[in-house]
């Protein structure tokens, strides 16, 4: 069994008097499609901006390949290796789509912006380079025609592709996905999945996974954590979580309430 | 055989700023004419027939007689230098989403940096003679040094709120030039002082390798001294268009196009929001301190009040009718801005001088100095309810602005792309 690639222990994230989330701990293996459920408000968007340091928890550790990165700038943390998507689409809109990936590979170039300027040497040689590799992930992505187009005037389901690309983009070793399916229709939802599997497969890229899609969830992950209300009710298998009888109570009521 | 325009076989060639070979050519051909401009003089007068093939604007159309003149000259220089500033605020304001009304501060700095530098020393103000290529850089460096210094303040700052604390320093800029020291750098105030020369030369007291400020003689050509600022401004104002351009389309741009968009997503993708953003600033400063340095070469005077708030809404307004976030914007919207005033000024003398004797003809009616022609008033103070051409220009900048925002926030820009794609497109409408 290898190291967890990513360790989050016993995090607690406070707002004032509210807490977003309780005593969490999980891990995720390498090469693994780990997703977190529960009902809305359940903590699970903030999970994520804890791990992207955007929220700082007030108590527990989270550690990246062994080492501690409580406190660390979330640009920082993207340049560790750590890939996001966001639940409402968080693209660039006024760029084009080429644009918003070469954003995303803004961590993986090294110009300055004096070469930049001047358009010579390094600078030129490197913009061609992340060129080439942001077209491999337009072809990944079957989203070709839409290259030179501005991101605002795509279709929802192509946005949510272009951000996936621009996650990918980074050449990231975790992936964290927040509703990569929400809003789409059937078809849509298909090719995400197909997606998400290709991406594991082929890149063999970790990922946390965000998701109300039961079915979704159930088909592809690897493991679940359910959460309810900041706090962790289960974990394990599909089907040990399926079976759960918290989790049945957390989203379909417990029993208790209809018994009289 | 036919060939398909635009089929790009390298990255290289789609990342050029001008892929097509048309555009190459037009764009070569017209900045060959923005070379030829102030050679156009002598040919306007027939003095060149062999050069009179050239396609000027000029002779011919009444309204556009004007450009034939030294003046008109003077005003394309003047053009030449606000695309200079405009690209600064452009990077800042427009790519980098920080609005500043603070851009006239930072042309205040790099002009009594310039000054300081340039300048010869007087009994009350302090100079130091250097020659141009230290003035010059020395103002966009000592406006960038103080970008950085400003920015930690304002880059925890966002839209309105930055945006008056920019405001501020617009003011605090005025005030320090009033002060006894402002006033060793900036002259007395109200009064100015006599700005460094635009000669060329290797050191103080050499002989300049170019003389700026006298008509004859340059190499081949007869030239006068407005057509030698025109041509070292027009050099200058190209430098800085390539380098603005440059910086939008590569890394840099990206990351401040990001933190335009969404500055909490562009962190978590890796961008250093901090660190970026007072990039934005010392290099927006290194534009305005040239420019401003530009602004003071070319009209001879350095005054500290002609870096106020006018300044800095206009080229707001360059911004807003150009077309914000991009450089051709800044080009377009700088060179409408200004001409306008131009235009409706000319118009109006046009006018006027229809008529040996005569202010002007309109129609059947003759009129004369103070008649007004409906809605010019050919005087140039304000008689009664009519408006006067200062009063025109003003009315229309207000107009323009207002316009612009509520039917095409994209400027002239937007306006263009429009048109292109309808083009494109034809005959279909989609």
């Amino acid at each position: 069994m290898t190291d967890p690639i990513l360790e989050v222990e016993d995090i607690t994230l406070r707002f004032g008097g509210v807490t977003a989330i309780r005593n969490v701990a999980f891990h995720v293996n390498p090469g693994e499609l780990f997703s977190i459920i529960g009902p809305n408000g359940a903590g699970k968007t903030s999970i994520f901006n804890t791990i992207s340091q955007v929220y700082r928890p007030q108590e527990g550790d989270i550690r990246w390949k062994g080492s501690s990165i409580m406190g660390t700038r979330p640009d920082n943390v993207a340049a560790l290796g750590i890939a996001r998507t966001f639940q409402n689409i968080e693209l660039f809109p006024q760029m084009t789509v080429v644009d918003n990936l070469l954003t995303g590979r803004h961590v993986r170039m090294t110009q300055s912006w004096f070469d930049g300027m001047i358009w010579r040497g390094k600078a030129k040689a490197e913009e061609m380079a992340n060129r080439r590799r942001v077209e491999d992930i337009i072809d990944f992505l079957e989203i070709q025609e839409w290259r030179k187009h501005p991101v605002a005037l795509l279709p929802y389901g192509f946005q949510k592709r272009v951000e996936l690309g621009r996650a990918l983009a980074m050449e990231p070793e975790l992936l964290l996905l927040d509703e990569p399916v929400a809003g789409m229709n059937l078809e849509e939802t298909e090719d995400m999945a197909r997606f998400i599997l290709d991406i594991r497969r082929e890149l063999g890229i970790s990922m946390i996974m965000v998701e109300h899609d039961m079915g979704l969830v159930m088909d592809i992950a690897d493991r679940i954590m359910v959460l309810d209300f900041g706090e962790k009710i289960a974990e394990g298998t599909p089907e040990e979580v399926q079976k759960d009888p918290n989790v049945i109570a957390a989203y379909l009521g417990s029993s208790d309430v209809h018994a009289d | 055989m036919y060939k398909r325009p635009n089929l790009y076989t390298s990255y290289e060639s789609e990342t050029q700023i001008l892929p097509t070979w048309t555009q190459k050519a037009l764009m070569a051909f017209f900045i060959i004419q923005l070379f030829l401009l102030p050679f156009s003089i002598p040919v306007l007068n027939d003095d060149i027939p062999g050069l009179s093939w050239l396609p000027l604007i000029g002779d011919g159309i009444p309204l556009f007689r004007f450009l034939g003149d030294g003046e008109w000259i003077r005003a394309s220089t003047k053009v030449l230098m606000l695309i200079v500033a405009a690209h600064g605020l452009n990077l800042l304001s427009g790519v980098a989403g920080q609005v500043s009304l603070g851009h006239a501060f930072f042309m205040g700095v790099g002009a009594c940096t310039a000054t300081y530098l340039g300048s010869a020393s007087g009994s009350t103000t302090w100079g130091h003679s250097l020659p141009i290529w230290v003035w010059l850089p020395g103002a966009g460096i000592a406006a960038a040094l103080i970008g950085i210094f400003v920015s930690p303040v304002a880059v925890k700052l966002r839209g309105l709120y930055l945006a008056i604390v920019t405001l501020g320093l617009v003011f605090l800029g005025i005030h320090l030039g009033n002060t006894s020291w402002g006033a060793k750098i900036a002259g007395p105030p109200a009064l100015g002082r006599k700005a460094p020369e635009l000669d060329i030369r290797l050191w103080k007291e050499e002989d300049p390798l170019i003389n700026m400020s006298d008509d004859g003689r340059w190499l081949w050509f007869d030239i006068a001294e407005e057509g030698k600022r025109y041509l070292l401004y027009l050099v200058l104002a190209i430098g800085f268009t390539l380098l603005a351009k440059n910086l939008i389309r590569t890394r840099t741009g990206r990351a401040w196009q990001a933190i335009r968009d969404r500055d909490i997503a562009a962190e978590v993708m890796g961008i250093a929001e901090f660190r970026y953003k007072v990039q934005a600033f010392a290099i927006s400063s290194f534009f305005a301190g040239v420019a401003g340095a530009l602004f003071v070469g070319l009209s001879g005077q350095t005054l500290a009040t002609d870096f106020g708030l006018f300044l800095s809404v206009e080229f707001i307004a360059i911004l807003l009718i150009g077309g914000a976030g991009t450089t051709s914007g800044a080009i377009v919207g700088a060179f409408l801005i200004y001409m306008m005033p131009q235009f409706v000024e000319e118009a109006t003398k046009w006018l006027s001088d229809q008529e040996s004797g005569v202010t002007g003809v309109v129609g059947d009616t003759i009129l004369t100095e103070g008649d007004d022609l409906g809605f010019i008033n050919t005087s140039t103070v304000t008689p009664g309810w009519t408006l006067s051409v200062f009063d025109w220009n003003i009315v229309l900048f207000g107009v323009l602005i207002i316009v612009f925002l509520i039917f095409e926030p994209l400027g002239m820009y937007g306006i263009w792309v429009k048109i292109r794609n309808y083009w494109k497109r034809w005959p279909f409408s989609y």
